[in-house]
């Protein structure tokens, strides 16, 4: 023992150096997401190979919900067809096709990593900047929003899943439109999230639909989020605590749809622009 | 002794401000990355104990990773780079040994030493640096030429602002 400490001891200045190389590697590992992504997720290459074979395997066991779940889609979006609409009502004639300017773009995407059981869960998505994603923008599927991008490679991103510490999208309630963060906090689980600031004179019951609000730049409004659980009121405050039971099943994710908000940065420059402007006035 | 200290304090907050209120704003490029700041640690006395060496290198590379939201990364070439210091002086040390109240500068011992000296040091950093910045190895030749030509100009800097700075201690 006494010769392991002299042993320490001569070659102290070895030691310290590991010891504070690790601590940097660390720090940089931690700290920065590229090197988080590709340390931990799968734009490390080896990984990668692996995590993608698991998860052409496990999308053979998802087959039949997921064409299910197509199946319900093309459906719903059958239904929205102009052709259908135009049947039925005389009102869509009036519309005209130039009034509408297309606002999002959706990109399909596979799920190659994903986790569910820290504080902080990311998923990793097989597309990158190769295919047009970029930084920010909303990932979700037809059942409901799963995150938002936060780093992208070339071949790959690494999403921010709703199951986050960081994570907050502004939410409203369906049927009477009063909105609130919602993120997701200490205490909920892999399919629950909190929803604050609900008013008190809003009738909220058990089952009431949440979907995103429109005050979000990166969400498209009424993407299905979850349904109320419980909600609570806290002595003293004026809001409502509301538990959402999420629609999503991020233990069962496969495909996700990106999406890309064309006018977000016309809508950024604007609203920067005149809080510049006010700023500047007083 | 204080004065010592004092004067490596100044140097530091100096070579910090110019490396992020200057240099960080000259984009040549990718090759051209220079990173004049290790001249602090090129610069410390010869009798600075090992172990401070190191910690002052992580402070140092902290201070920087602040400033460039690069988190650890100037911190791991530094932490490297002081690791390197005692062994390359050991190696180019002149046959007689430094004297004491020498300084590793180029108006002590010249430039060929000054130069290899600073040379391998500049280099390692850089050599982590950019490999610890891009984090994998197939993109190896452009990386290393990153390195080349960025080592190229930190000791240019470095050389040019020896000769600027520190005529004015030869004539006192």
């Amino acid at each position: 023992m006494r010769n392991l400490f002299l042993f320490i001891w001569r070659n102290y200045f070895i030691f310290l150096f590991f010891i504070l190389e690790s601590l940097c590697i660390y720090l940089v590992v931690q700290n920065n997401y590229y090197q988080h992504a590709s340390f931990l997720n799968s734009s490390n290459q080896f990984a990668a190979s692996i995590l993608e074979t698991s998860a052409n395997i496990k999308e053979y066991f998802y087959l039949k919900d997921v064409n299910e779940k197509l199946a319900k889609e093309n459906a719903e979006l059958r239904g929205k067809l102009f052709v259908s609409f135009a049947v039925t009502t005389n009102n869509t004639r009036t519309i005209n096709d130039t009034s509408y300017h297309q606002k999002y773009t959706f990109t399909s995407a596979k799920v190659v990593n994903n986790s569910t059981n820290r504080r902080n869960n990311y998923l990793t998505l097989d597309k990158g900047w190769k295919h047009g994603i970029k930084n920010n923008m909303a990932v979700f599927t037809s059942s409901g929003v799963v995150g938002q991008v936060k780093d992208v490679s070339e071949n790959f991103c690494t999403v921010m899943s709703l199951l986050n510490s960081k994570t907050t999208i502004s939410s409203k309630i369906k049927k009477d439109g009063s909105y609130g963060p919602l993120s997701w906090d200490e205490g909920d689980s892999f399919n629950t999230a909190t929803l604050h600031d609900i008013p008190t004179h809003v009738r909220l019951a058990a089952g009431d639909t949440i979907v995103t609000s429109a005050y979000s730049l990166t969400f498209p409004e009424n993407i299905m989020i979850g349904t109320v659980e419980k909600f609570e009121r806290k002595s003293g405050q004026y809001f409502y605590t509301v538990k959402v039971k999420l629609s999503t099943d991020f233990k069962k994710l496969s495909h996700v749809f990106v999406v890309n908000n064309i006018m977000k940065d016309e809508q950024e420059e604007l609203e920067k622009k005149s809080e510049s402007d006010t700023k500047n006035n007083q | 002794m204080i004065n010592t200290i004092l004067r490596n304090i100044i140097r530091f907050i100096v070579l910090v401000l110019v490396q992020v209120l200057v240099i960080k704003n000259i984009e040549l490029g990718i090759f051209i990355n220079p990173f004049i700041y290790v001249l602090f640690i090129l610069l410390l006395p010869f009798e600075t104990p090992k172990w401070m060496l190191l910690l002052i290198g992580l402070f140092l590379g902290l201070t920087i990773d602040m400033f460039y939201d690069t988190m650890g990364m100037h911190a791991t070439a530094c932490v490297f780079m002081s690791f390197l210091r005692p062994s390359v002086l050991n190696w180019f040390s002149p046959r007689e040994g430094y004297e004491y109240g020498m300084h590793p500068t180029i108006q002590y011992l010249g430039i060929p030493w000054f130069l290899s000296y600073s040379a391998i040091l500049v280099f390692s950093h850089h050599l982590i640096l950019f490999f610890v910045e891009i984090f994998r190895f197939s993109e190896t030749p452009s990386t290393l030429l990153r390195v080349l030509i960025s080592s190229l100009f930190t000791l240019l800097l470095i050389v040019v602002s020896q000769f600027l700075f520190n005529r004015k201690k030869e004539e006192e």
